[in-house]
C-alpha cells in the first residue's frame, strides 16, 4: 500500500490546494515497535505557510508521528515528500538539511551559555579559529528583535531567562537557520498562562510572514486551536479527522476525544 | 566567560539598557566582578596569601624562593588545564596521575633502547599518551563506563604497566637530552613555568573563544540539546580525553627534566589528580560539568603553592598542610555554589 500513488489522500475533505503550495506531505506512514503498531496509516499535507494543530491523547502516536517527520525514526512503510519531492530522511541532520526543524520540548537550549551563542549554537559565526562573538552577538538581537523577542541582553546566560523566553530563543533559533517546516513539540507545556501568550504571538508572527510552516504538536489543544489554521487528530494510529480551524470547535475536539476514550473502554471491557 | 566588552550597537534595544553605567562604586564593581569572573575570588586569596607570607617571611618574594613556587605551580596547573576541559564537558581522569610518572619512562625506552633521536623521542611518548588519552574517551563514552571508574581502572593498569617495565627502578636522562633541550623543555630557572603559562593562556582561549570551547560546555551542561543540534559529543569528549593525557605526558617529562632524574614515583601517583582537581575547584570550576575555568586553576595551582611553600617557610611541618588544603577546597565549593546560586537568580 506504500506504493499507491494516489494524491493526497486524507481522509476527511481538505480543501483542495494546488501541489507547489504543498511543503510537506506524508502519505500512509506505518510504524510498529515490535509488535505494537504506533502508526498504521498516517497521511497529513501541511500547506506553505500553515499552521497544522497536530492533536491527540497520550500514546495516540503523535511523537512517533513526530520523530519520523524530524529523521530520528524511519518508517516501515509509507513516503515523505518535501516541496513535491520524495526524501527517505537518513538523519536529524539530514531533515534539517531538507529544511524540517524540530523545538523540542527539552528546548536543546545550553542552560550555561548566553543567548547568542545558543542561537548559533553548531551554526557558530567563526573568524577561524576564534568565535566572531560581535558579529554573534549582532546577528541575535537584530534577529529577535525584529521576531519581536524582546530579550534585554543577548549575553546573559539562557538560564536566568523564563520558560517562555527559553522557547522562543529555540523558536526563533529554528527559524534563523533557514527551516521551511517547524515541529513545535508541546511548546505550551508547562507553562503559565503569560509565557503562553508569548509563545501563540510569535507563532502568529512567523504565520503572517508566510515563510515558514509549522506543525504544533499538542495533547493540550485549547490554546492552541487560536493560532491553528487547521486541526489533525490522531487516535491509534490514524489521523481521524481534519478541518480547518474555524469550521470546528473546542466543543466538538473535545467530544471526538471523549467518544474516543469512552469507545476504547467499551472494547478494553467487552474484551477482558 | 561571557563577553565583557559591550559593543556599540548601531539596533535600538527593546526595555532599558541592563545596567546604567553611571551609578558605580569600586564596591559593586567588585562585587560584579567576584559574581562576573570566578577567577576573581581565587586571585584575590592568591594575592592575600603572598601579602600574609611576605609580611610573616620576607624572603617569601625572593627571586629564589619565587622560584619554588613557580617550579611548584607550573606541573600541576598543567595537568589541571586538561583536567578542567574534562570537567566541564563533564568527565574526569585519574589515569593523568600516572601518564604523567610514564610519559618520562616512555621517553627513556624510546631514547635508550630503541635509539631514537631525542625530539622524537619525546614526541613518540607524547603520543603514546595521546593513545591512553583516546583509550579512556573510548571506555567512558563508547562503552559508557562512568569515566571516574573507567580512568581508575587505567591509572592502577598503567601502574602496573610503569612499575613492570622499569623494575621499579629510577632511570637516568636519556645522554642525548641533557644540555639544551633538558634546559629548554624544564630544568631552566622559568622554563616549566613559561611552558605552564603559554598551555593555560592557549586553552582557555581554547575554552572561551573557540568552537572546540563552546561544544566543550555544550556537552557538560546539556549533552541531548548539544547532540541534537548536530555537535558531535562523542568526538568532543575523546578529544578532551587525549588533551588531558597529553598535558599530564608533557607535564611529567618536563618535571622528569627538572628534578634530573625518571623515578617511577614521580608526581606521587594519585597525588597528581587529586591536586589538579583542587587546583580546578579552588579556581572555580564545578564537577558538574558545564562551567569551569583554566586561568582560576591556575590561579588555583598557584594557592596551593603558596600554601605550601609558606607553610614550609614559617616552619610549620608539612603535615597541617592538608588540613588547609581539605579546608580550602570545602570552602571553595561552598563560595562556589553560593556564587553560582546568586549569579543564575541574581542581575546580570
Amino acid at each position: 500500500m506504500a506504493t499507491d500513488s494516489t494524491p493526497i489522500p486524507t481522509q476527511a475533505p481538505a480543501p483542495a490546494e494546488a501541489a507547489s503550495d504543498e511543503v510537506l506531505r506524508v502519505e500512509h506512514i506505518v510504524k510498529r515497535f515490535g509488535a505494537l503498531t504506533a502508526l498504521s496509516d498516517v497521511n497529513l499535507r501541511l500547506g506553505r505557510g500553515e499552521v497544522l494543530g497536530l492533536i491527540g491523547d497520550n500514546g495516540a502516536g503523535k511523537s512517533t508521528l513526530m520523530k519520523i517527520i524530524c529523521g530520528y525514526h524511519r518508517p516501515d512503510a509509507g513516503r515523505i515528500f518535501v516541496n513535491g519531492e520524495e526524501v527517505a530522511l537518513r538523519s536529524v541532520d539530514h531533515a534539517r538539511a531538507v529544511g524540517i526543524d524540530t523545538v523540542y520540548q527539552d528546548l536543546a537550549l545550553v542552560n550555561e551559555l548566553s543567548v547568542y551563542h545558543n542561537m548559533f549554537l553548531n551554526r557558530e559565526k567563526v573568524w577561524w579559529p576564534f568565535l566572531n562573538n560581535r558579529r554573534m552577538r549582532r546577528l541575535a538581537e537584530e534577529h529577535l528583535a525584529d521576531m519581536g523577542v524582546g530579550i534585554p541582553d543577548v549575553g546573559v546566560e539562557v538560564a536566568k531567562l523564563s520558560g517562555g523566553q527559553r522557547q522562543a530563543i529555540a523558536v526563533a533559533r529554528s527559524v534563523y537557520s533557514d527551516a521551511k517546516v517547524l515541529l513545535l513539540d508541546e511548546p505550551l507545556a508547562a507553562m503559565g498562562a503569560k509565557e503562553g501568550a508569548l509563545i501563540l504571538d510569535l507563532v502568529r508572527d512567523i504565520k503572517a510572514r508566510g515563510e515558514v510552516s509549522i506543525i504544533i504538536i499538542a495533547h493540550n489543544y485549547g490554546q492552541v486551536l487560536e493560532v491553528c489554521d487547521r486541526v489533525n487528530l490522531l487516535q491509534h494510529g490514524e489521523i481521524t479527522f481534519d478541518k480547518r480551524a474555524a469550521d470546528t470547535s473546542l466543543v466538538e475536539l473535545n467530544d471526538l476525544v471523549v467518544a474516543e476514550y469512552r469507545a476504547a473502554r467499551a472494547r478494553r471491557s467487552a474484551g477482558g | 566567560m561571557s563577553e565583557t566588552v559591550h559593543v556599540v550597537e548601531p539596533v535600538e534595544r527593546a526595555g532599558p539598557p541592563p545596567r546604567p553605567a553611571g551609578r558605580r562604586n569600586a564596591l559593586s564593581l567588585l562585587r560584579d566582578a567576584l559574581l562576573r569572573r570566578r577567577e576573581a575570588s581565587v586571585l584575590i586569596v592568591a594575592l592575600a596569601l603572598m601579602a600574609y607570607f611576605q609580611f610573616t617571611k620576607s624572603i617569601f618574594l625572593t627571586h629564589d624562593n619565587l622560584r619554588n613556587i613557580a617550579q611548584a605551580t607550573a606541573p600541576n596547573a598543567i595537568v589541571a588545564t586538561g583536567i578542567v576541559l574534562l570537567l566541564v564537558s563533564g568527565e574526569i581522569d585519574l589515569s593523568v596521575g600516572m601518564t604523567f610518572a610514564l610519559a618520562p619512562f616512555l621517553m627513556h625506552y624510546f631514547a635508550d633502547f630503541y635509539h631514537v633521536p631525542a625530539i622524537a623521542a619525546i614526541l613518540l611518548a607524547l603520543i603514546v599518551a595521546a593513545g591512553i588519552g583516546w583509550f579512556n574517551g573510548f571506555i567512558s563514552i563508547v562503552l559508557r563506563v562512568p569515566s571516574f571508574v573507567a580512568t581508575l581502572g587505567t591509572f592502577y593498569a598503567l601502574q602496573g604497566f610503569l612499575l613492570t617495565t622499569s623494575h621499579a627502578y629510577p632511570a637516568e636522562i636519556p645522554k642525548g637530552m641533557e644540555g639544551a633541550i633538558r634546559g629548554w623543555l624544564g630544568a631552566a630557572d622559568w622554563a616549566e613555568l613559561s611552558w605552564c603559562v603559554v598551555i593555560v593562556v592557549v586553552f582557555h582561549v581554547v575554552l572561551t573563544r573557540t568552537r572546540w570551547g563552546l561544544h566543550t560546555i555544550s556537552v557538560g551542561g546539556n549533552i541531548v540539546g548539544a547532540t541534537e543540534a548536530g555537535i558531535r559529543a562523542r568526538r568532543i569528549k575523546i578529544g578532551n580525553f587525549m588533551i588531558a593525557s597529553v598535558l599530564a605526558a608533557f607535564a611529567g617529562i618536563m618535571e622528569a627534566f627538572r628534578v634530573h632524574t625518571i623515578d617511577p614515583n614521580l608526581g606521587g601517583g594519585a597525588q597528581i589528580p587529586f591536586l589538579a582537581i583542587s587546583a580546578a575547584v579552588i579556581g572555580g570550576t564545578a564537577l558538574a560539568g558545564g562551567s569551569g575555568t583554566i586561568a582560576g586553576a591556575f590561579v588555583g595551582a598557584l594557592v596551593l603553592a603558596e600554601l605550601q611553600d609558606g607553610f614550609n617557610l614559617i616552619g610549620i611541618s608539612a603535615n597541617p598542610y592538608f588540613l588547609i588544603l581539605g579546608g580550602a577546597i570545602l570552602v571553595s565549593m561552598v563560595a562556589n555554589q553560593y556564587l553560582s546560586r546568586l549569579r543564575r537568580t541574581g542581575r546580570t
